[in-house]
């Protein structure tokens, strides 16, 4: 397989076929064309319930161009384990269409609801059983599929339906759970996080997480226009602020010597050699509508505060990590 | 374009999906399309990558294309070339 | 002509993971559960020791378990699994989806009461729960039948068309832990019997292909399929349950020929004259046959028909079983709470409903959470049977037997 590179991916047949139904300015289909633009021959692949399920399955019409099945929302990874389990089965008997496959790229999306929550237990079964699968997190914040509810990945003070900025609670009161570190946890080969704002950086993790033998994870940032209230041509420009402002940061961590070794990735490098390019996270905040009640009626500093406050120590423990 | 749905002995069995969704056109979503200026066009492929439709491909020159008949109007192609060569324009 | 076989004291448990090594699946995942565990440890011993190349997938909880089959056997591999009680019923949710899909999937099920309060011993509240899911449900009454069960299973929920998948019942200790002889045939006998999975063609969204996910022609599995489509693929499944009446006999004789043992969806008993039959599922009726030749030495004309295949359900079987006996009693080993009777007895009396003259009908509901059914208490059925029958009417047709009141 060759080097990746922009060029010669673009030209690349779509693993992701136009004529979805996903919101206009959605980032999911952007970071899953990108990803299996990522994958190296065969791929076989599989979604939780949620927007990505549902937008590019509609009967009688399907946009994935890879064999791909839609089980249950809390199954993704388990589902994944048996399409694993089946094809090492088939090449150990040499039956069947998967026996001659030297690599099979198995791929589970699942959104935040699919994996924070619901879908947790499947994702930390088939990590610990140590499948050969890359795992994909797409992270719009919140179940948006049944309408914007939250889930333990929704941020701090974000607004949504079920944690809605009122009179006296103003949005989410926790905060998001740290599901890299979780999952870090389980001692898998490799884990990254992703941002559609760097397409090669996208790619070239995703290859890393297929070449890597055994269970691989993938964060992606989604960016989610009607959830978030922005406008859709936003998009990429607000998933860019995310990791600018260390919202979001951008890192690999492989285990190396059975210790997780972080590596910080292109733009959180950047701002890590030069702090004072890190941008505040008020930047990122006041463009979207789930966060408006912390700037009207009136400016609440004491939560903008503890938000960046929280953005900053959680950096900085990153920045242990990678040793810088 | 016929409305007639297929009875069940027409379907294949496993309910699985008999249609690409490229036959399930989304360009009547959005009021603007990109209108892409190609003498300023680097081809540097990003608005190929950013496209969330698949709309805009590249072409054997390296330049791109749009397909009207899946871009939804999105703008994000236009806000993100780093050239600015992309401006969206109402259609009709 | 029958193969020779091998005489082994197996337990109903055992009756299972001794026909699925045989079988040799390409995938087991599985959960333990009391009563079921000691077929996930016995296959774990086969995996170990290499007599099996099923890739065991040892996850961490049933919904997995059935979840990864699911994928398993999407991607075109033999998958199984078993379980009991919670554990089904924390698979509810995908053994619609297994049977909607499509999936040949067999699954073990040793019978075990629901609860709560939690109990472990048997009833049918399980599988009954699931009774509605799509899968073909086979009730076995002794670990021979649970043997030969397991193997003829994977050929009905594979045949082109049939494709659904298939629970083999058993009872909970009654079958799961009690040593009984079974007759096994040699290992090439039974990969000989199951082949290898048949596919069928389907026309997908890329072409055409045998319907599982392979990247040469990708297929779409599981789509969103709303109010436009999803009726139609419901017809199928009918069409699937009907087409299991003319397959499942079929496979049923060519069994026979390589085993010498001859099943049926439904299994009259001593039934030409009778005048007081019980009809009913699993280990029980190994119970009521001992009590109905009793009754006969007595002079009594009772009889029993014994449910082998309770989905699909048998009705005009059942029909022609029943139609001329004057009392039917029917034996339900689990509740449905609410409803006028038990699951079987309401099924039964359903079938029975266009008869002109139709028997005279009661439910006994017997043996909930483990509780002993023992010749006594189906000599009693039977003495309610006949006084039914004198009197000529039913009076309230529930009778919770064995139960103190
Ligand atoms: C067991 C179960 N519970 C609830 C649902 C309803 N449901 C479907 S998708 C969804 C939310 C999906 O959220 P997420 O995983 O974040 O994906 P998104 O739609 O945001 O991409 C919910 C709650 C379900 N399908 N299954
Ligand atoms: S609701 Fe959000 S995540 Fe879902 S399709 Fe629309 S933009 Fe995408
Ligand atoms: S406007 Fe949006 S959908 Fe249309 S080509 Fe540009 S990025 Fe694609």
């Amino acid at each position: 397989m060759s080097e990746l590179n922009l060029k010669q991916a673009s030209r690349k047949p779509e693993g992701l076929a136009s004529g979805h139904r996903l919101c206009a300015g959605c980032a999911h289909s952007i970071v899953v064309r990108m990803i299996l633009k990522a994958t190296r021959g065969p791929t076989i692949a599989t979604s939780a319930t949620g927007c990505l399920e549902v937008a590019t399955s509609i009967m009688p019409y399907s946009s994935w161009n890879i064999p791909w099945i839609h089980n249950a929302f809390e199954n993704a990874a388990a589902t994944a384990s048996g399409i694993e389990a089946a094809w090492q089965a088939m090449r150990k008997k040499g039956k069947g269409p998967l026996a001659k496959y030297e690599t099979l790229d198995v791929i589970a999306f699942a959104g935040d609801g699919g994996t924070y929550d619901i879908g947790l237990q499947a994702l930390s079964g088939a990590l610990e059983r140590g499948h050969d699968f890359t795992y994909v997190l797409l992270d719009n914040e919140a179940y948006m599929n049944t309408g914007i509810q939250r889930s333990g990945g929704t941020p701090f003070a974000a607004a949504t339906t079920t944690s809605p900025a009122g009179r006296v609670i103003p949005g989410k009161k926790e905060w998001k759970k740290p599901i890299d570190e979780i999952v870090i946890a389980h001692g898998i080969p490799y884990v990254a996080t992703l941002n559609a704002a760097w397409p090669m950086d996208v790619m070239r993790k995703s290859r890393k997480a297929f070449e890597v033998d055994g269970p691989t994870f993938l964060h992606a940032f989604i960016g989610c226009p009607r959830g978030w209230r922005y406008p859709m041509e936003k998009t990429i420009s607000l998933s860019r602020l995310a990791t600018q402002t260390c919202m979001f940061p951008l890192y690999e961590c492989t285990l190396e010597e059975g210790r997780p070794v972080y590596k910080l990735s292109g733009p959180s490098a950047a701002i890590a050699r030069r702090p004072a390019s890190k941008k505040p996270v008020e930047e990122y905040l006041m463009s979207q509508g789930r966060f408006q009640h912390l700037f009207r009626p009136e400016k609440r500093d004491d939560l903008l505060d503890s938000i960046q406050a929280w953005v900053d120590h959680n950096w900085e423990i990153l920045l242990e990590k990678a040793g810088v | 374009m016929s409305t007639r749905k297929p009875g069940s002995k027409e379907l294949p069995i496993g309910a699985v999906v008999t249609k690409s969704s490229m036959e399930y056109e989304t360009g009547d979503w959005g009021v603007e399309k990109p209108q892409i200026d190609l003498e300023k066009c680097t081809q540097c492929t990003l608005c190929h990558y950013f496209c969330p439709e698949g709309a805009i491909t590249v072409n054997d020159d390296g330049y791109p294309e749009v397909q009207n008949n899946y871009c939804k109007g999105c703008g994000i192609c236009a806000e993100e070339c780093p050239v600015k060569c992309i401006e969206m324009v109402r259609m009709k | 002509m029958s193969a020779k076989q091998i005489l082994m004291g197996l337990n109903g448990d055992e009756s299972v993971a001794y026909a699925t090594k045989q079988v040799n699946p390409d995938i087991v995942a599985a959960y333990p559960i009391t009563p079921q565990t000691i077929i996930v440890e016995k296959y774990s011993e086969y995996v170990a020791d290499g007599e099996v190349d099923s890739e065991f997938v040892a996850v961490e909880s049933e919904h997995s378990a059935l979840s990864s089959c699911v994928g398993a056997s999407a991607a075109g591999a033999r998958a199984f699994t078993a379980t009991a009680a919670n554990g089904l019923a924390l698979m509810w949710e995908i053994t619609f989806i297994a049977s909607g899909l499509r999936l040949p999937i067999v699954m073990a099920i040793v019978n075990r009461s629901v609860g709560g309060p939690i109990n472990i011993h048997n009833d049918h509240s399980d599988s009954m729960g699931a009774r509605d899911s799509g899968w073909i449900q086979i009730h076995c009454e002794n670990s021979q039948e649970v043997y030969d069960a397991s193997i003829t299973a994977w050929r009905m929920a594979e045949h082109p068309d049939v494709l659904l998948p298939v629970m083999v019942c058993l009872d909970g200790f009654t079958l799961s832990h009690t040593m009984e002889n079974v007759l096994t045939l040699p290992d090439k006998v039974v990969s000989d019997f199951v082949g290898e999975r048949e596919f069928i063609t389907v026309e997908g969204h890329m072409g055409e292909t045998e319907l599982r996910l392979n990247p040469e022609v990708p297929l779409t599995f599981g789509p969103v399929d709303l109010q436009d489509y999803y009726f139609e693929h419901k017809l199928h499944q009918i069409e699937a349950m009907k087409q299991a009446f003319k397959v499942i006999p079929e496979i049923d004789a060519e069994y026979a020929k390589v085993s010498g043992r001859s099943y049926d969806l439904l299994h009259p008993y001593r039934m030409e004259d009778a005048e007081v039959a019980l009809l009913g599922l699993g280990s029980t009726m190994g119970t009521v046959r001992h009590t109905v030749d009793q009754l006969r030495d007595e002079g009594v004309k009772a009889g029993l028909v014994k449910m082998r295949v309770f989905r699909p359900f048998p009705s005009s079987e059942l029909v022609d079983a029943l139609k001329d006996i004057p009392a039917v009693g029917v034996l339900d080993k689990s509740l449905s709470l609410g409803a006028p009777g038990g699951p079987l007895y309401e099924e039964t009396k359903a079938a029975l409903y266009h008869l002109p003259k139709k028997p005279l009908i009661a439910n006994y509901i017997h043996g909930l959470g483990g509780r002993d059914t023992g010749p006594q208490l189906i000599r009693g059925v039977f003495e309610s049977l006949l006084e039914i029958k004198d009197k000529g009417e039913v009076g309230d047709p529930m009778n919770y037997v064995g139960a103190r009141p």
